[in-house]
């Protein structure tokens, strides 16, 4: 376990406080008069998700979130569960949809992701940048509907709704930006 | 490169108006050495080291060398330099004016950064009031003066004798009382307690307090001043303990600056002062950061 000190501290550092895994997401440095340093923390509890703040001291320590990330498959959902298989050794883990967040809008059978772990608790999805989705439903284009430009509304096999431009086809597949939920390409 | 060319210009005005000050109070300017073999211990302040010696954090003993070899009024604006201090006030490394005055105490360095801010902004056509983080700051004399002990009882949540106890000040003068500073002027605090003064005379009469104050303005700490120690054998032994406190928090010892010492035995009472001169010019430029003051920052090298 690494341990670090109060000058470590910057944005995005995973440090562990009474137990539980935090992120640092801002940070400012004082140092009053001829007084010691200061580092004022903004952060964030890894399970709760609650923000904080805290003061820490030149001479406060601490030690590091054992983090870990595993490669897992998609196997299925059901109704709030969303279950992964670790493709090492075939353990199973049910994350709860409010950790699988924007994620569930790409998740199809097998689909391969990261899950970070603090110890056994699973964090939070990593996805792949591109998925691949089966286009579902799509309406015709009706050219000349100047509301809606180039591009027109269709749902994919995980219910996920985007705009794309006019040829997609209901039943063909498209790649999309898992980072900004957009359309990328169309694929055969 | 970091600052916007408006605020370089405006930078090199405030630093030629504040020689201008210096000179035309019959102040000599003078340079010392950057590279000393032994600084002031302190607790708090590490230096950068090299193969030769230590990178200055403050011009202080040389200066007060120079007092002691007989000039009464002196100053210098030079680059100082501090390990691992980065924020949107500090940089490892900075530009610092000190001046020093023989037979006066803080008082009167109280006196001259009135009088020195007063001419700056005068020089540079901004007026008795300027305007900083949307607030405008009053710069008529006298400006505010409260001791930091009024200080901690109007603002503080524990009581300074607790604070010191706990080794909570500086966590209590961050997060309590500086942002309760007056905005609307400059504001001097005083009479720091006497352990948190390693160079700084005690108050007379009161050897809990030392003649030391800060000056803040706009929310910014912009100078720290005392009345000089000049008693060799007391400054010897604080320095002992600065650095016996630097080794139960895992620092290095520095070593003792000996002709320092010995020259203090000449030194006539005076007083000096640390003031920061990036932070002055981001009050008189309106800028958030110090890295908008500066030509390069560390990060941008």
């Amino acid at each position: 376990m690494t341990v670090y000190q109060a000058s470590d501290l910057r944005k995005g550092l995973k440090i562990l406080i009474d137990g539980q895994p935090y992120v640092v997401t801002d940070f400012t440095f004082t140092k009053p008069g001829k007084g010691q340093a200061l580092y004022r923390c903004r952060i964030k509890n890894m399970l709760t998700n609650r923000a904080d703040e805290k003061v820490y001291r030149s001479v406060d320590t601490f030690e590091s979130a054992n983090l870990q990330e595993r490669k897992m498959q998609f196997l299925y959902n059901q109704e709030d569960e969303y279950c992964f298989m670790d493709t090492n050794n075939y353990e199973q883990v049910t994350l709860t949809k409010d950790q699988v967040g924007d994620a569930k809008n790409y998740l199809i059978d097998n689909l391969e992701v990261s899950i970070l772990f603090f110890d056994v608790i699973p964090l939070g999805i990593t996805l792949p940048n591109f998925v691949d989705l089966k286009v579902t439903r799509a309406d015709p284009w009706v050219k000349g509907d100047s509301a809606a430009g180039d591009s027109k509304p269709v749902t994919l096999e995980t219910g996920y709704t985007l705009r794309v431009p006019p040829f997609v086809e209901e039943g063909s597949k498209i790649s999309v930006d898992t980072r900004t939920g957009a359309y990328l390409t169309r694929v055969k | 490169m970091s600052a916007g060319k408006s605020n370089l210009w405006s930078r090199a005005r405030i630093i030629q108006s504040i020689r201008h000050f210096f000179i035309e109070q019959g102040f000599l300017e003078v340079e010392t050495p950057n590279l000393i073999p032994a600084p002031a211990p302190e607790v708090h302040i590490d230096l950068l080291s090299t193969q030769r010696g230590f990178l200055h954090a403050s011009p202080e003993l040389c200066m007060k060398r120079l007092l002691s070899a007989g000039f009464p009024k002196i100053f210098q604006i030079c680059k100082c330099f501090r390990d691992g201090e980065r924020g949107h006030l500090h940089l490892p490394e900075f530009t610092l004016l000190e001046w020093y005055r023989a037979e006066a105490d803080y008082t009167d360095l109280m006196d001259d950064c009135e009088a020195m801010i007063c001419f700056v902004t005068d020089e540079l056509g901004l007026g008795n009031a300027i305007q900083y983080r949307g607030k405008v700051i009053d710069l008529k004399t006298p400006w505010e003066r409260i001791t930091v002990e009024d200080a901690f009882a109007a603002y503080s949540p524990h009581s300074l004798k607790e604070a010191l106890k706990t080794d909570r000040f500086d966590e209590i003068m961050v997060l309590h009382i500086e942002p309760q500073f007056n905005t609307s002027m400059p504001v001097f605090l005083c009479d720091y307690p006497s352990s948190l003064a390693s160079l700084a005379r005690l108050k007379e009469g009161h050897p809990e307090v030392a003649e030391r104050f800060e000056l803040y303005m706009g929310g910014l700490e912009l100078a720290n001043a005392f009345s000089e120690l000049t008693d060799p054998l007391e400054q010897e032994i604080r320095f002992n303990k600065e650095n016996d406190q630097r080794e139960k928090n895992g620092k290095q010892r520095y070593p003792i600056p000996g002709k320092f010492l010995e020259a203090l035995r000449n030194m006539p009472p005076s007083a000096g002062i640390a003031f920061g001169v990036d932070r002055l010019v981001m009050l008189l430029t309106g800028s958030e950061k110090i890295d908008d003051v500066v030509s390069f920052t560390p990060e941008e090298l």
